[in-house]
């Protein structure tokens, strides 16, 4: 098993309704989450907004501390972890974030940005890693030279990608990596990532809102609903036989291309 | 996909040649005072008292724009006053600026306790009043150079520390800050080589709006006569010297605040100026 | 059916830079929605734009006319322009969050428009104000007139800017991507409301979006945007069925969906962008530019 994750649960405090005195009462975003994420499984994540899935995402890289139960990355108890010892990790698992222009640093050259986690974890031979990464996500060798604000939407998301494939983790997490992006690019990135995945062997989460992005791309589907796990399926059988009411109704929601669905 | 709302130009700032222009100008002429001054400045000449500027009747060859009451030469006088003003601008802003952004940068991007403790001391430091703190000082430490600098820095250190932790607290919400921390890097590390550089061109604009703020507090301890001994002159003293006679001899007084005026006014439009020619965001 | 919204060769440029509208033409008849598709820097933020006044500042249209129930919106004074297109039209933002003014309570800012532009008395206003907030579905309108923003749902914001972009009766809405900052359910829903308010009160609706999949369920007509050029124009059913234009085919294959299990997705390729590209070559040749 790549992850194994028991009973997570996370809060947040609610700065909004703080008492004047004492401490503010929390929210609890993740409320007792147990799945597995089998080695080489492309795994989606789908809910709406509040649904905690992004916090959950958070939680599997250890970017934020669980209140309590336990996540196992490869065998390995993470989940209380102090920054120190996660860091020789860290090199196994990777992001890819939503929104490329912001998590790409404006004011650093693409091959810098590539470049900077290899450095990190002490790895050598940097331009040909930087090269490699880039032909692997079809940019040409000569985009390490832009900054992210030169690129289109589509182009940033790849640089994204290849930061994240350089260092060779085993596990990916990609968050809503194509919300922003135009259909043509959602595409091309889409398919990138699937032949990615398929030809370096990785295992991957995949953060979405969109059941049809979902299903082009993942092999288990995770539907997540107001911080508890409603419904867990091989693709097929989501959306073929939809189980839980929620998973019925965000099917039942999303708008076709095709006028005669029926929707109303 | 073309997209055309990358290809509009920005125009290449006037401002920031002007600016730039005059504070060249300005520090040319501090450094080589001795050398271009025409006169001592402060050389008194009773019988050449309040000699108007070259254009009017009645003026004194060899002095350009006049004297004071005691026939100083205004020209070299505001030359020379420009030395004192450029020392205070120079060390007091870069001091404010390294004390202040320090801080704000810590509490702004550590967050918890470490936010706590600074915001909590800027607050208590900003509820004094901030000119009659200067004075204090400056009666406990004596007049001098030193005293007006450091006065400057312990007054103004708040205004960066505040307006460089709200910057590093957005900065630091960032994906690009949890993209450094997912690739193992150091919370230090983080500070340095991803929030730093992305603070830098606030900072850059709050230094220079600093320096401009300095050379005008400089000028109010000055004409409150708690600047420098009296007899090097600064630009806040000849206003105050010139305010007394400003109905017989306009002169002493309007080619400081003139001077004053252009030196602070560029200090602030370079700050912008840079910011908008150096970011490659805004670029 | 008569023409609410008329839009004749309309050009649109950055001043002394690049051309954001070619020439674009488009019909939008009493109680019909017209959408316009295009992916992002397509222009189709613009058209709305500039029927409303509202282009940024460093815009300029460049020629053309646009028909506002009867008047050329272009050859008014712009003080005249200003009053004719509060009175005739109103626009339903992208985002509900700061659509709204966090300050203040929601009654007022539905009421505003119609005392300061359409000269209402408060109680009018008021009086009208809730029965549009029953209209569009929310419980217990006399409360919600008087919360602020932050205390309601972004559903119930949306529901809220319908509401008042419908105050006035304006002859035409924009509907600027009304529904991408919300969930899929609560687009569904929001969809619907505009759907029935814009069938009741008989306005022309303007539809601005990037989902193919939202146009096939609210619009009866389409344009499809590429660089600013319409390049194609379709009655909705005829669009899904028998796109014509090769870059309306690359857009509806690159379109998910979840019904498709082998889930095949085409990039636009290089060779329909190339032949678009040379339409819009071709266009500013033809039209000097």
């Amino acid at each position: 098993m790549m992850y194994e994750i028991r009973d997570l649960r996370l809060s947040f405090p609610d700065m909004a309704h703080k008492p004047l005195l004492g401490a503010a009462p929390r929210i609890e975003v993740l409320k007792g989450l147990s799945f597995d994420v089998p080695k080489g499984a492309i795994l989606g994540i789908v809910g709406g907004s509040g649904s905690g899935k992004s916090t959950l995402g958070r939680a599997m890289l250890r970017l934020i501390e669980p209140d309590s139960g336990s996540i196992r990355f490869d065998g390995t108890d993470i989940t209380h972890l102090l920054e120190d010892q996660l860091r020789h990790l860290r090199q196994r698992f990777q992001m890819i974030f939503q929104d490329p222009m912001s998590s790409l640093n404006p004011r650093r050259r693409v091959g810098g940005i590539i470049a900077g986690p290899l450095r990190l974890h002490g790895l050598d031979n940097l331009t040909a890693r930087v090269d490699k990464a880039l032909d692997m996500v079809g940019l040409p060798r000569t985009f390490a030279q832009r900054y992210p604000h030169e690129l289109s939407g589509g182009q940033r998301q790849r640089v994204g990608i290849a930061r994240a494939i350089a260092l060779r983790p085993d596990f990916i997490l990609a968050d809503e990596i194509v919300s922003g992006l135009d259909v043509s690019s959602q595409a091309q990135v889409l398919n990138l990532l699937g032949e990615l995945v398929r030809e370096l062997g990785l295992t991957l989460a995949f953060i979405s809102h969109d059941l049809s992005v979902i299903r082009r791309l993942c092999n288990r589907v995770l539907v997540l609903h107001h911080g508890l796990i409603v419904e867990e399926a091989e693709t097929g059988a989501l959306f073929d036989a939809p189980q839980a009411d929620y998973t019925r109704d965000l099917l039942a929601a999303i708008p076709l291309p095709d006028p005669y669905q029926d929707w109303r | 996909m073309r997209d055309a709302r990358g290809d509009v130009k920005r125009p290449i700032g006037l401002r920031l040649w002007l600016s730039g222009g005059w504070l060249t100008l300005l520090v040319l002429a501090a450094v080589s005072a001795p050398l271009i001054a025409p006169k001592d400045p402060l050389m008194q000449d009773l019988f050449l008292g309040r000699m108007p500027p070259f254009w009017m009747a009645g003026a004194e060859p060899g002095y350009l724009l006049g004297t004071d009451s005691l026939g100083r030469d205004v020209l070299s006088r505001i030359l020379y006053g420009a030395r004192l003003a450029l020392i205070v601008a120079l060390v007091a802003g870069t001091l404010t600026c390294i004390i202040g952004a320090t801080l704000g940068l810590m509490a702004g991007y550590y967050r918890g306790w470490t936010d706590r403790v600074i915001s909590r001391f800027v607050d208590i430091w900003m509820a004094f009043p901030p000119v009659l703190f200067a004075i204090l000082l400056i009666a406990v430490l004596g007049p001098g150079l030193m005293s007006i600098i450091i006065a400057i820095v312990v007054i103004d250190w708040t205004r960066f520390a505040r307006v460089i932790r709200a910057e590093a607290m957005s900065q630091g919400a960032m994906d690009y800050v949890a993209s450094a921390q997912v690739a193992g890097r150091t919370r230090f590390g983080t500070m340095l080589t991803e929030i730093l550089p992305n603070v830098l061109p606030t900072i850059v604009a709050l230094l220079t709006l600093e320096m401009g703020i300095a050379v005008i507090v400089e000028a109010i301890l000055s004409f409150v006569n708690l600047s420098i001994s009296t007899d090097s002159p600064t630009w806040g003293g000849m206003i105050a010297e010139g305010r007394t006679s400003v109905h017989q001899a306009w002169w002493v007084l309007v080619f400081p605040l003139i001077t004053l005026f252009l030196t602070v006014l560029s200090f602030s439009q370079l700050g912008e100026g840079l910011k908008d020619r150096f970011d490659p965001v805004l670029r | 059916m008569k023409s609410y919204l008329s839009i004749r060769n309309l050009n649109v440029r950055v001043k002394n830079g690049p051309v954001i509208l070619r020439s674009v033409s488009l019909d939008v008849a009493a109680g019909q929605v017209h959408g316009l598709v295009g992916e992002s820097g397509a222009g189709k933020s613009m058209i709305g734009k500039a029927v409303l006044g509202t282009l940024p500042r460093a815009l300029e249209v460049t020629g053309g006319e646009i028909w506002l129930d009867g008047t050329d919106l272009l050859t008014l004074p712009p003080a005249e322009r200003r009053r004719r297109i509060g009175a005739t039209a109103a626009l339903i933002p992208q985002d509900p969050l700061t659509a709204l003014n966090p300050s203040k309570r929601i009654g007022p800012q539905i009421t505003r428009r119609l005392v300061d532009i359409l000269g209402w008395t408060k109680a009018e206003a008021q009086a009208r104000a809730l029965e549009l907030l029953d209209e569009v579905h929310i419980p217990d309108p006399v409360r919600v007139m008087r919360s602020y923003p932050h205390e309601l749902s972004g559903g119930m914001r949306q529901r809220i800017l319908i509401a008042s972009a419908f105050a006035a009766e304006p002859k035409l809405i924009i509907a600027d991507e009304p529904t991408t900052a919300l969930d899929v359910t609560v687009q569904k829903q929001i969809l619907r409301l505009i759907n029935e308010m814009q069938t009741r009160h008989g306005t022309a609706l303007l539809f601005v979006t990037h989902d193919l999949g939202v146009v096939s369920k609210v619009c009866d007509t389409l344009s499809v945007l590429y660089a600013g050029k319409v390049v194609e124009d379709a009655r909705m059913h005829r669009f899904f069925m028998r796109p014509i234009h090769p870059y309306s085919r690359a857009l509806l294959a690159a379109t998910p969906t979840y019904t498709d299990p082998t889930g095949s997705l085409t990039p636009v390729p290089e060779t329909v962008i190339s032949a678009v590209e040379e339409e819009v070559r071709l266009h500013d040749v033809r039209a000097g530019q």
